[in-house]
């Protein structure tokens, strides 16, 4: 059996002693940045039979092909593959959403299902990830572009709906992992109720991320079975303690990791 | 009877319901979730839950903000 190695996502077949500065002549005389099994390099390597090699020219504008292949090759192996096939639902794209929405696009995760019945307004924009342009927009259908123009391979499902008993299974009933993201402590305390009663999926949710004090007590904590808690669990939003962009994206990044963590021990 | 809450051990009167303890944690029914014995209980179901002595509660409030 013959051994290859993979170059800009095609197989080519390896030959002993074959090096990347060798590769690269051959393949992308142009390129300046090498992607060596996900990750960049600039020493020349000796490539071994199923390594993975991605030639990418800084500031070309590849086709519509090629774009997916660059997009992919600077994932990890073996993780892009496990997380591009599971669904995600996002309860709430504010300023915890909008910023998990755009990490898992990111990520390659393969659907996100977005729920929010909200307008993007100008006080949204102190933390949230919407532009002056969409202020009166739907948030679901600005976020909708903003991931398209981030990752245009990320399947996206709205819905444009107030999330409650009603119609949390019919909305995320699907997903894999589930990440409440709301700022109302009514909507959070429904949504991980139903979740934790009626589906199957782990829930990952936020509590205690007002201001932009001790940040370092935003830990993951494990409660129940299948609920995580980001946050410290007490610091509210109120007069005098709003919702800054730091802290609320350090939670919106640590839940994000923590579904990354779930997606991957789900195999 | 005694019951243990978030870990530490609660006295409270025969027969109280989980109305009466969230409230007596100064608690908001609408914003907390509770497991009783590892099961979560709906809380359309809190007022006609009886606890009983040496029943375990795990209890989150969740606070604004997002």
């Amino acid at each position: 059996m013959k051994s290859l190695i993979k170059v800009n996502e095609n197989d080519v077949r390896w030959v002993e002693g074959m090096t990347l500065s060798e590769l690269q002549t051959r393949y992308k005389p142009k390129a300046d940045i090498t992607v060596y099994n996900g990750f960049p390099v600039t020493d020349d390597i000796e490539v071994q039979p199923g390594d993975t090699v991605s030639f990418i020219r800084r500031g070309e504008k590849p086709g519509p092909e090629e774009m997916k292949r660059l997009l992919v090759a600077r994932h990890s192996p073996q993780i892009y593959e496990k997380v591009n096939q599971r669904t995600i639902g996002i309860a709430g794209v504010g300023g915890l959403g909008s910023s998990l929405a755009i990490a898992l696009a990111r990520l390659s995760v393969g659907t996100l299902v977005l729920a929010d019945f909200d307008i993007v307004e100008p006080s949204n924009l102190n933390r949230q990830q919407y532009l002056i342009s969409q202020i009166g927009s739907l948030k679901v259908n600005a976020l909708k572009d903003n991931l398209g123009a981030i990752n245009p391979y990320l399947k996206i499902e709205i819905h444009a709906v107030k999330i409650d008993g009603s119609n949390i299974k019919e909305v995320f009933g699907d997903c894999d992992v589930i990440a409440e993201c709301f700022d109302n402590p009514e909507s959070k305390s429904e949504l991980v109720e139903f979740v934790l009663k009626h589906l199957t999926a782990p829930i990952v949710a936020v509590s205690g991320i007002a201001g932009y004090q001790d940040v370092e007590k935003l830990l993951c904590r494990k409660l129940f079975d299948r609920l995580y808690v980001i946050g410290d669990g007490v610091t509210a939003a109120a007069p005098g303690m709003g919702l800054m962009a730091p802290k609320v994206g350090v939670a919106a990044h640590l839940q994000a990791n923590k579904i990354l963590e779930l997606l991957l021990e789900m195999g | 009877m005694r019951i243990v809450v978030n870990g530490e051990d609660k006295d409270v009167d025969d027969g109280s319901s989980l109305t009466a303890l969230v409230d007596d944690l100064g608690l908001a029914e609408r914003r907390v979730v509770v497991e009783l014995n590892q099961t979560i209980i709906d809380k359309t179901e809190y007022s006609e839950t009886a606890l009983a002595d040496g029943d375990s509660l795990e209890i989150i409030q969740f606070v604004p903000g997002g």
